[in-house]
């Protein structure tokens, strides 16, 4: 498959890709391209520039701050499935990133270029804001709670780029994902967080964009084991109904993923 | 047109070549390199798997230009000196392949798993060639073959 023309450029600083897409109001930023390729192949998206941050030395790390990890968004899955700083203390994100696509998509694929996405079946999304973590731009931070805004719409301005995302670490956490048996995207994934911002719990896959789910948090908040969110369900009414599932069978399963994450995060010693 | 230059196979190569042209349309078409299959075109199959820079990656979801400057390996850059790959020698020597279609990719996948991961069970090596697939259906002499070739490149052999 062919895509439109387009032209391409490597910025060799942050600054400069900054400047490039400003300059330039019909450019796209491309990273590892596992998702907007396939949409230029398809037709659906036709960037008149593709301005590649994909080698920016400046956007691919991954360090203990304090009580958190942070995450450059250039930081590819592989990057943070295997780094020794997040398996050691943010165990839950490293499986979370070996869960995404399949090995190959790994190496290429990064952390700022699926949330800057938002896919309404993307992993990150409920990591992100289960974890209350903050995602800094050139511009400015954005807390997780307002970051994401609906199906493929982020806070994200035109012309501002993820620079990381900083991870408060938590006492316990874990991802439960029912994936996708094709896609491998998530048909509904939730994560569960219990840390310095109290329970958290985001589901991601099952509706328009990610969501937290307060009644289980409350539950989890009084006592944090799988059988405190047994009876708690989801209403059907606000979640996707498609091809690969219903939404009575999303809301079902939005529980019983909640049940396995809490059984993981209370597994790990 | 943009020039691109990157090392394929050990050897420098330089080109104009437009900027939507995909990484293995580059391989395949302008140097001719045929071994790297298009499958699905949709990053589904695998059977375009490529190294660059020492990784498996899908080089029908990576514009050539993205592979400026990188080291590129492909399925013929894999035997030495007239000798096969361990890798190529364990799915020779199991019958790792029917058709042959999906084999390049396969391979390539191989290499890059047994890099990342020198103790392999078959549990994990099926879990890692869920980016791979066998229309022929026969990946128990595929897993045979990567467990086999995983342990002769422990013993030495690579």
């Amino acid at each position: 498959m062919i895509t439109y023309p387009f032209t391409y450029i490597r910025p060799k600083s942050l600054a400069e890709a900054v400047a490039a897409l400003a300059a330039s109001p019909d450019a796209k930023l491309i990273a590892g391209g596992q998702t907007l390729i396939a949409t230029m192949k398809q037709r659906l998206a036709s960037p008149a520039m593709l301005i590649d941050i994909a080698r920016l030395g400046e956007l691919r790390f991954i360090r203990r701050e304090g009580e958190a990890i942070v995450v450059g968004a250039g930081s590819r899955h592989s990057d943070i499935a295997t780094s020794k700083d997040v398996t050691s203390t943010l165990p839950a994100l490293a499986e979370l990133a070996e869960t995404i696509g399949d090995p190959a998509v790994r190496h290429m694929g990064t952390l700022g270029g699926s949330l800057a996405n938002n896919d309404p079946a993307a992993d990150y999304p409920a990591a992100v804001l289960a974890l209350a973590a903050s995602i800094t731009t050139t511009n400015r931070t954005i807390a997780a709670d307002d970051f994401f805004q609906g199906m493929f719409t982020t806070a994200l301005e035109e012309g501002e780029i993820i620079k990381h995302v900083a991870f408060p670490i938590p006492e316990r956490a874990a991802y439960a994902k029912f994936p996708n048996p094709a896609s491998r995207y998530a048909l509904v994934g939730v994560f569960v967080a219990k840390g310095p911002h109290g329970v958290r719990v985001a589901v991601t896959g099952a509706a328009p964009s990610v969501f937290r789910v307060p009644e289980m948090e409350a539950a989890l908040a009084k006592s944090f084991s799988a059988d405190a969110v047994a009876g708690i369900a989801v209403p059907a009414d606000a979640l996707n109904s498609d091809i690969h599932a219903s939404a009575e069978y999303r809301a079902h399963l939005v529980a019983v993923m909640a049940r396995r994450a809490v059984k993981a995060a209370l597994g790990r010693s | 047109m943009p020039s691109l230059t990157m090392t394929v196979n050990g050897k420098s190569v330089t080109a104009d070549v437009e900027e939507r042209t995909l990484l293995v349309y580059f391989l395949r078409e302008h140097l001719r390199l045929t071994g790297t299959h298009i499958g699905c075109d949709t990053s589904q199959c695998g059977a375009c798997v490529v190294h660059v820079d020492g990784e498996a990656v899908k080089s029908c979801s990576l514009f050539a230009v993205q592979a400026d400057g990188s080291d590129v390996v492909t399925i013929e850059g894999l035997a030495k000196d007239g000798k096969l790959h361990p890798v190529q020698e364990a799915f020779r020597e199991n019958h790792g392949l029917q058709c042959g279609f999906c084999t390049p990719g396969m391979i390539m996948t191989a290499v890059d798993m047994i890099r990342r991961k020198p103790e392999l069970d078959r549990e994990t090596i099926r879990h890692e060639l869920e980016g791979n697939i066998c229309r022929c259906t026969g990946y128990h002499n595929i897993v045979s073959a990567i467990e086999d070739a995983a342990k002769r490149m422990a013993g030495g052999a690579a």
